[in-house]
């Protein structure tokens, strides 16, 4: 690799960072936005027209936060947890094809990469919940990490079905796979699956466990407050971007669009971006209107509906295969 | 998909252990629908006693070979081992039913994990490739460790399961570090392309060689309990319930034994005199300790624990004489001490009831006056294990020990006869327990009829091999000419 | 060159990591060592043209296996285990066995001239045909046996664990 190619992909690397970031932003005001409309309120309205300036206050304000560490605090593991967190979500950002022969590193193991860095995430909320050194926190980090082994396994297992259709575990391979039809239409078991196992994996409604705040205060970040609670933010909502545009790109098409009249002429990253709103959507919808599942049945779905019904489908694409 | 020749011959051959391992899964469903335990084991006498006449079959068909890229061996060495495999199943199965009832451990898994158990051996016993050799033995020991912990009540029961695990977890390390060092020299892991590129590459001389080769005998010795690597035994043999203490120390050693053959001479067959030099300080060792320590005993099942250390000491003069008749001796000695242990715990189980009443020394005063007959076979038992004859003991010490001399290892068989002089004392002090003192109480014994048909089947075997002793050998013969 | 200093790295990286999991008095502090030494240790794995066994060595070690000693050590009271010795009187027998090796190896390395000849699977041909495929094929056809041996001995473990662990027969 010599210096033009470096300099290339760390430009890559800026423009994807910043623009998600962006959108990580974007999607906090969005949500607030969607399920204040659903409830019948408005959502922020106070600062910029209809709340548009709303993040960025935000962001001021956790800078300039006071950095509140526990007394009895395990501080060298309190201050790398959150840190860990974002780093493993944007991590995954390098090798998901935006568009058309656009990814920063266009890796043959692209879906282990993801699946990896996804649980390496999982230490970040592991990690602050035992140094927080406060039950509730505790409890959280607990709660999280049975939860993300359970539901990475059938993560792992309902995208075998993707791979094995596809031949490859390359990204950019996978979606061009699907140029004729989207794999949904094929594998909608699987994309069930690994739809609610997203879900589950970045702790969101209605699998939010770690975080009920019902029972745990806030869960795993209780005890952390200013930018430092700012990064788990940030860490869920591109953790959310990541696994929606792994959705995207193994079972809905990628970037590929409809190709007639007017719409072949739509450049093919508006067609992905659209796809994974669409899905960022569906995570609020989600919270706004399902209540929380019950820590036991979470589990009892993961390990007797979800994994078994991941292997049914492997089964069942091989079968197919093979005639 | 084609099904070619060489993959339907792969699967014929191992239908043995695939049987085995179809039951065991079959035995966990039924677990489940059955609830009396004894059904679940008598499906697992079935599946034993199926794999067994396939097994017969396949020999009678003269099939033989190696299968699956080289990696499995279907030969009479293997089969022979795998004979010793069966019987210790089915004895441990016949000797389990009343003791875990009695031990409220009867679970349906513990017969599946017997048969799983069994598996492994024999996948170890048949392994051409140091790869499924390592797995073979993993499934074994896996399956054993779990067995030793069955009883969850008992706190013995755990630590030994603990202790056994623990170590087993290092000796499978070192095994592992053997064979990567083997295979970084020779560039395979096939037990018959290591010995040819030895010569190949003119490694013979190679000092990572011989470290190697120093791993192989640590992780194989930790499995036949050789004396530095022996610590393990008598904890767990004491703290395993008493069946499975059985199974223990004779399935997974005559494993032990199968690889230990397999690899020094198929492998490192040109580096006998490296490894022989080892292995008869380490048998010396083995048998003094296994010896002396047992003398001091008064546990019975530690007392046996020691004894089938010392034991490995005499059959590892086999693997050292490195002959045809040294190693046919060792199978034999094997085979028959398969059959007398197996029967002095199964004598021990019908002493046990609520407790562990039947294991201690002084449980065993005065048995001749109340109990004639269980203390006679008990008697048989002991002299066969300390070798008199005409017990079957005597003759599989006298093979083995001719073999030795032949071989030209006179001065350990020397050592050998003053340790076998030393275990009378231990295995004698029983029978004087039994025969010589008053009783003490009333002793109530857990017979059921499994376990007198294992002790009809042990006690006869051992009588009789020791009138006719070449029954067993003739087989062990012909068993060795494969390797 | 480059591909030595790359090595180097990693090699001392490894050892110090290995010697900082062993040498910490907090568990969880010994846990988040290991995470780093299994992170470095898939590089090396990538450094080997490897990239899918690098992938498997974060999913399964440090995503499923080293969560679970997590989660168990976060279950135990550190605060006693804190205070105790880490090490029992053995450990300069175990340092001197050490630099036994450490010697021995490198006497030995330095000196083998013979190498045995490479198999099939060069670089270049894992390179054509993905790490993935090359691994599945291997598996299923020359590795069968181990491969299917190996599902046996995973079962094993799990009806272990369900036996030892479940609540009270009866």
């Amino acid at each position: 690799m010599d210096i033009p190619d470096i300099a290339i992909t760390l430009l890559k690397v800026v423009i994807t960072v910043n623009v998600v970031l962006l959108h990580v932003a974007y999607a906090v005001w969005c949500e607030r936005k969607v399920i204040g409309h659903m409830q019948a309120r408005l959502g922020p309205m106070v600062v910029g027209p209809h709340g548009l300036l709303q993040p960025i206050a935000d962001f001021v304000k956790l800078f300039f936060k006071e950095d509140v560490i526990p007394t009895n605090a395990d501080k060298p593991v309190f201050f790398i947890a959150p840190v860990i967190g974002v780093i493993a979500a944007l991590s995954s950002l390098a090798v998901i094809p935006l568009w058309e022969n656009f990814s920063i590193a266009n890796l043959n193991i692209g879906i282990l990469y993801i699946l990896a860095l996804s649980s390496v995430g999982a230490y970040g909320i592991i990690l602050a919940g035992w140094a927080s050194n406060s039950k509730y926190a505790f409890l959280g980090g607990l709660r999280s990490s049975a939860q993300v082994i359970s539901y990475e396994i059938a993560m792992g297992l309902s995208l075998v079905g993707v791979m094995m259709l596809a031949g490859s575990a390359n990204l950019s391979d996978i979606v061009n796979a699907q140029a004729k039809y989207p794999f949904i239409l094929v594998q909608p078991i699987a994309f069930f699956v690994f739809l609610m196992s997203v879900i589950a994996e970045t702790n969101r409604p209605p699998f939010d466990l770690p975080e009920a705040e019902a029972e745990l205060v806030a869960g795993y970040f209780s005890e952390y407050s200013g930018m430092r609670f700012g990064l788990f933010f940030m860490a869920e909502y591109a953790a959310m971007f990541v696994m929606s545009a792994m959705v995207v790109v193994c079972f809905l098409g990628g970037w590929n669009g409809p190709e007639f009249w007017i719409f072949s002429h739509v450049p093919k990253i508006v067609w992905f971006l659209l796809k994974v709103y669409g899905l960022m959507f569906l995570y609020f919808w989600l919270r706004a209107t399902l209540p929380r599942y019950r820590y036991d049945q979470l589990m009892g779905i993961g390990w007797k509906i979800f994994i078994p019904l991941a292997l049914a489908n492997i089964v069942i694409t091989g079968i197919i295969k093979l005639l | 998909m084609v099904l070619d020749n060489t993959i339907l011959l792969g699967i014929r051959l191992i239908s043995p252990e695939l049987i085995l391992i179809c039951t065991g899964l079959f035995l966990l469903l039924l677990d489940i629908l059955i609830k009396r335990k004894e059904t679940v084991a008598f499906a697992g006498l079935i599946g034993i006693f199926l794999s067994i006449w396939v097994n017969l079959k396949l020999s009678s068909l003269g099939l033989s070979g190696n299968v699956f890229s080289g990696m499995f061996v279907f030969d009479r060495y293997g089969s022979f081992f795998k004979l010793i495999f069966y019987i210790t199943a089915i004895l441990t199965i016949l000797i389990s039913l009343r003791y875990l009832t009695i031990q409220k451990g009867g679970i349906g898994e513990y017969y599946a994990l017997i048969l799983f158990a069994t598996a492994g051996m024999m996948f170890m016993a048949s392994a051409s490739d140091l790869i499924v050799l390592y797995l073979g033995l993993e499934l074994m020991a896996l399956s054993t460790y779990i067995l030793t912990g069955i009883l969850r009540g008992q706190i013995r029961s755990n630590e030994a399961a603990i202790k056994y695990f623990l170590l087993g977890a290092f000796s499978s390390a070192i095994l592992l570090y053997g064979i990567s060092l083997t295979y970084g020299l020779t560039g395979t892991t096939n037990i018959n392309e290591i010995a040819s590129s030895l010569q190949a590459l003119n490694l013979l001389k190679s000092p990572m060689l011989f470290l190697g080769l120093i791993f192989f005998i640590v992780a194989f010795g930790f499995k036949i309990a050789l004396v530095p690597f022996h610590m393990w035994a008598p904890d767990v043999y004491e703290g395993a319930p008493t069946s499975i203490t059985a199974f223990m120390s004779v399935g997974p050693k005559a494993a032990g034994f199968a690889v230990f053959g397999r690899v020094f001479f198929e492998a490192f067959g040109s580096l006998h005199l490296e490894w022989s030099g080892i292995l008869i300080t380490l048998s010396i060792l083995t048998m003094a300790i296994g010896s002396i320590l047992a003398i001091q005993q008064t546990n019975l099942k530690r007392m046996l624990a020691y004894s089938s250390i010392s034991h490995a000491g005499y059959a590892i003069l086999g693997i050292i004489s490195a002959t045809p008749e040294g190693v046919s001796g060792m199978m034999n000695y094997l085979l028959i001490y398969t059959f007398m242990n197996i029967g002095a715990f199964a004598v021990l189980i019908m002493l046990n009831s609520e407790g562990v009443r039947g294991e201690e020394l002084s449980d065993y005063e005065g048995l001749a006056k109340t109990h004639p007959l269980a203390s006679f076979i008990m008697l048989i038992f002991m002299f066969s294990l300390t070798g008199i004859p005409p017990t079957a003991g005597f003759m599989a010490k006298f093979y083995l020990f001719m073999a030795a001399i032949k071989a030209g290892y006179m001065p350990i068989v020397i050592v050998a006869v003053i340790f076998s002089v030393v275990s009378a004392f231990f295995y004698l002090r029983v029978v004087m327990y039994m025969y010589m003192k008053e009783p003490k109480g009333e002793v109530a014994l857990s017979t059921s009829g499994s376990l007198n048909l294992a002790l009809i089947i042990t006690a006869a075997v051992t009588l009789l091999i020791g009138i006719f002793p070449s029954v067993f050998l003739e087989i062990a013969k012909a068993s060795v000419g494969g390797l | 060159m480059l591909p030595q200093i790359f090595f180097a790295y990693f090699a001392v990286v490894i050892t110090v990591l290995s010697i900082l999991v062993i040498t910490r008095k907090n568990p969880v502090h010994s846990v988040i060592w290991m995470l780093v030494l299994f992170v470095h240790i898939a590089a090396l794995y990538i450094f080997l043209n490897a990239e899918f066994l690098a992938a498997i060595q974060i999913i399964v070690y440090a995503g499923a296996i080293l969560v679970l000693f997590l989660f168990v050590i976060m279950l135990l009271n550190l605060k006693k285990e804190e205070q105790e010795r880490k090490f029992h009187g053995y450990w300069p027998l175990g340092v001197l066995a050490g630099t036994f090796f450490i010697v021995f190896f490198i006497l030995i390395l330095s000196k083998i001239s013979v190498f045995p000849k490479l198999g099939p699977y060069s670089i270049q041909a894992i390179q054509s045909e993905g790490s993935i495929m090359t691994i599945g094929k291997v598996l299923y056809t020359d590795y069968i046996l181990p491969f299917e041996i190996a599902s046996i001995v995973l079962l094993v473990a799990i009806i272990g664990a369900v036996v030892l662990a479940k609540k009270r027969i009866e």
